[in-house]
Formats: C-alpha cells, sequence, structure tokens
C-alpha cells in the first residue's frame, strides 16, 4: 500500500521535491474521498485544508444573486485545490464541489505553514510551487479577459 | 507612345476569379449568430476541396467572403459554417434554402493529414475554429486505425456558443477518440470543463516525438496554444495552424492577405508554426 509521501511523489506538484522534504510535509496529509456533488469548500468558510487532487474533477464556484452558482474553473488530477489558507483571515473565496468521484491528499493547512516557518528550504520550495500555479490561474483569466474565442476578421 | 498593358504570365486560368453558382439546400443554426449552410451545384461543381481549405463564397449584389470548408460530402455537397460579424457574412447567415450563392475555390493549402498517419494526433479548436477542423476530425474518425492517440480540445466562450453541439457530444460518446470541452464561464450544469483551451494542453497526454498538432482559432488562442504544446516538447514543424486574414483574390494576387513574406490565401491558410509563428510575433505585419 502506497504511503502518502509516496502518493505525493507521483504528482506534479510535488515533483522534484527531495524525499526527505516529501516525508515532511507527507505529516500533515491523509487520504480523502469525495463522492460527486459533494461540497468540499464553501465560501466565507474557514480555510485550513489544501487538496492535492488524485483523480476526479472540480468545479470551483461563485454564487451570483440573480444567476445562482456560476463555474469559474475546473480542476483535475495533478492539479491543487485551495491556497486560501496560506495567507490572512484564512478564508475560502469560493465554493468547490466534486463533479464526480474524487479522491485527493488533504493537508492541514496550520500544520503546514508550521513546518515551512520552522523550514525555510523547504518553505521557499512550496512557495515557488504555488506561485507557479497561481501565475497558471492568472494567465487563463486574462486570457478571458482578451477573449480569445472573439471574431478575426469581419467580412 | 503608347504603352502596352503587361498581363501577368501566371495567371490562374479565367475561372479561378468566376464564381460558380450552388443552390443551399440545407442550413443549420449553429449558435446565435452562427449557421452551417449545406450546398449543391447547380450545374458543374468546384474541384474536390482537402480539409483546411477555403472556398470564396459571394453573396450576390453584396460582397464576397473567405469561408473555411466545415463539411465535404459525396456528390459534390460542401458544408460552409459562418459566423455573421460583417455585412457579407450576415447576408449569408441569413440566406434561406433554395437561395443561390456564388462558389470560388478550392483555394490554399490543406492539413496534411496524410503526412500525420501512425502519429498521434492532438486536434485544438476555439470558437468557429472547429469549423475547418470538422473534416478532420471526420477522417480521423473514418481512418481510424490509421493513427494512434486522437485528442480533440475544444474550447468556447459558453455552452451555447459551440458549433456542432451535438456532434461533438457524439464524438465524446463514441469513446474512440478523447474530446474534452471547455468554456469561459458556465452554470453548475454544465459537465465540461471551465477554462480556455490552451490550459488543457498541460492536462493531456502527449508524447512529444510522434505528435502533429492541428490548431485552428482567432489569433490570440493560436499563439497561446501553441506556447502551450511548445512548452510541452513538441516541435514547431509538428505544430500546424490555420490562419485567418483578409483574403479577397484566393489566389495570391492581390495581397490584401499578405503577411510578411507569405499570402495567406495561397501559402495558407495551413502553416506549420515553424514558419508563422515568428510572423506573428512582428507587430508591424
Amino acid at each position: 500500500m502506497k504511503t502518502i509521501a509516496d502518493l505525493l511523489a507521483e504528482h506534479k506538484f510535488f515533483g522534484e521535491l527531495d524525499p526527505q522534504s516529501l516525508e515532511f510535509v507527507a505529516g500533515c496529509g491523509k487520504n480523502v474521498h469525495f463522492a460527486p456533488e459533494e461540497r468540499i469548500l464553501t465560501e466565507g468558510e474557514s480555510a485550513n485544508t489544501f487538496y492535492v487532487l488524485r483523480s476526479g474533477s472540480v468545479a470551483l464556484s461563485f454564487f451570483v444573486p440573480g444567476r445562482g452558482a456560476t463555474v469559474i474553473d475546473t480542476l483535475g488530477d495533478g492539479d491543487v485545490l485551495g491556497w486560501s489558507w496560506l495567507f490572512p483571515p484564512y478564508r475560502w473565496q469560493f465554493d468547490a464541489e466534486a463533479r464526480d468521484d474524487v479522491a485527493a491528499v488533504a493537508f492541514d493547512g496550520a500544520c503546514l505553514r508550521t513546518k515551512c516557518d520552522s523550514d525555510a528550504r523547504l518553505g521557499y520550495a512550496l512557495t515557488q510551487r504555488f506561485a507557479r500555479v497561481i501565475l497558471g490561474r492568472l494567465q487563463s483569466v486574462r486570457m478571458r479577459m482578451i477573449d480569445v474565442y472573439g471574431v478575426g476578421t469581419p467580412h | 507612345m503608347s504603352m502596352a498593358l503587361a498581363l501577368p504570365t501566371d495567371a490562374r486560368p479565367a475561372d479561378a476569379m468566376a464564381p460558380v453558382p450552388y443552390r443551399v439546400v440545407g442550413r443549420a443554426r449553429e449558435t446565435a449568430d452562427t449557421v452551417t449552410l449545406t450546398l449543391e451545384p447547380v450545374a458543374q461543381p468546384i474541384a474536390p476541396p482537402l480539409p483546411g481549405q477555403f472556398n470564396m463564397l459571394y453573396a450576390f449584389g453584396v460582397g464576397e467572403v473567405p469561408i473555411s470548408i466545415s463539411g465535404i460530402d459525396a456528390g459534390h455537397r460542401l458544408r460552409h459554417t459562418v459566423r455573421g460579424v460583417g455585412a457579407v457574412s450576415q447576408q449569408l447567415c441569413a440566406v434561406e434554402a433554395g437561395a443561390l450563392i456564388g462558389v470560388r475555390g478550392p483555394f490554399g493549402t490543406d492539413w496534411g493529414l496524410d503526412t500525420a498517419m501512425g502519429s498521434d494526433v492532438l486536434v485544438v479548436a476555439g470558437g468557429i475554429g472547429l469549423a475547418p477542423l470538422r473534416p478532420v476530425v471526420h477522417e480521423l474518425l473514418h481512418n481510424r486505425r490509421r493513427f494512434r492517440r486522437v485528442t480533440v480540445l475544444v474550447g468556447a466562450r459558453a455552452p451555447e456558443e459551440i458549433v456542432f453541439r451535438g456532434e461533438v457530444a457524439s464524438w465524446q460518446a463514441s469513446a474512440r477518440i478523447t474530446v474534452r470541452t471547455t468554456v469561459d464561464y458556465a452554470t453548475a450544469a454544465w459537465k465540461g470543463e471551465v477554462g480556455v483551451v490552451p490550459t488543457l494542453i498541460e492536462r493531456v497526454t502527449i508524447d512529444p516525438e510522434v505528435t502533429t498538432v492541428m490548431i485552428c482559432g482567432p489569433e490570440v488562442m493560436l499563439r497561446f496554444t501553441a506556447a502551450e504544446v511548445l512548452g510541452r516538447g513538441i516541435a514547431a514543424e509538428r505544430v500546424r495552424v490555420s490562419m485567418e486574414r483578409n483574403m479577397q483574390c484566393g489566389i495570391g494576387r492581390c495581397g490584401h492577405c499578405q503577411l510578411g513574406p507569405v499570402m495567406v490565401c495561397t501559402n495558407g491558410p495551413v502553416f506549420p508554426w515553424s514558419r508563422v509563428g515568428p510572423l506573428l510575433a512582428r507587430r508591424e505585419l
């Protein structure tokens, strides 16, 4: 049976992290599963968990009065979910719901923050990885802003 | 002193500029501003087109526009998917079954699907860019065993803006190829993905040494998508894109579609990224 550290080693977010660091962060993680349509995060609630998605699909949504839940992003295996646990006020900004059977490793955010504080090298390595994910999401939002499917040459 | 008018000696036959009458025998609405026309020749048809080529469609009395071929049927039937964004294309979108329109073509380069046989094929379409790739998907399905892994990625602003929605769903359901759809925004009822189509590239399995990529969509989408596939290690020569420019004559004479050293109507519209990518990076072109 695979350990949490084994699972993390296979995940692209933790790719190339040294085995010692993997074992260190694995102590904050546990295996979790979500059924289809099960709520994972709720906007405004305390953000104290970080998820590494192993399989399945998750919809990130925002409730818009008069329009209902608007899905703003979907995540799948290889992605990570949630970074509001990183910074005060530690509150989720969006809702997240499983779209099918989801398997993930859930990390205790406070535990991970403490380990990053005690090991600056690990903290830097994880911050780099989060920055890369955030940059990718930011680029995606920018592409939507410029309307990549807009009309080219009108005739 | 008299001056003789010098005529180009390499001019195409006169019929390259003469529209051939076709009758609209079918009209299907794809989205709020897009329709697919099915055309049959009234008499002599144009030469058989290849996937990726385009025709000039003439709305009589209004004007002519380049429209890619979205379906190639047996018996000389053509399908063209038109988005009504200007005077001519809006007129074409409005024609009813039985109406006549003029067709010139086929023009330009094709996707070169035969050169991709035996390899993996990744098709990426944005918005109405699925239209010229639709015949490619038909060929891939028809000759499925001649290709390895086939992946089709389709992006649109919203679920209701995906062209050929029913057909895309049938491709997904067939499970003979991998099909992923994504939109910019959606309600919870949408079961596809959310995000721009270039972001799907990192989520699909790619063997860069043996993958041929075919991309069509607005120019900005081409650039972002090409950057992603190059980032996955695919050589620029294996990435083909279909360009949209202001084609008017279709035979490389008028220069309206010139992009630096190339004429999109004759050297394209399908180019290897290695040739056209550097040109798109130059703002002066």
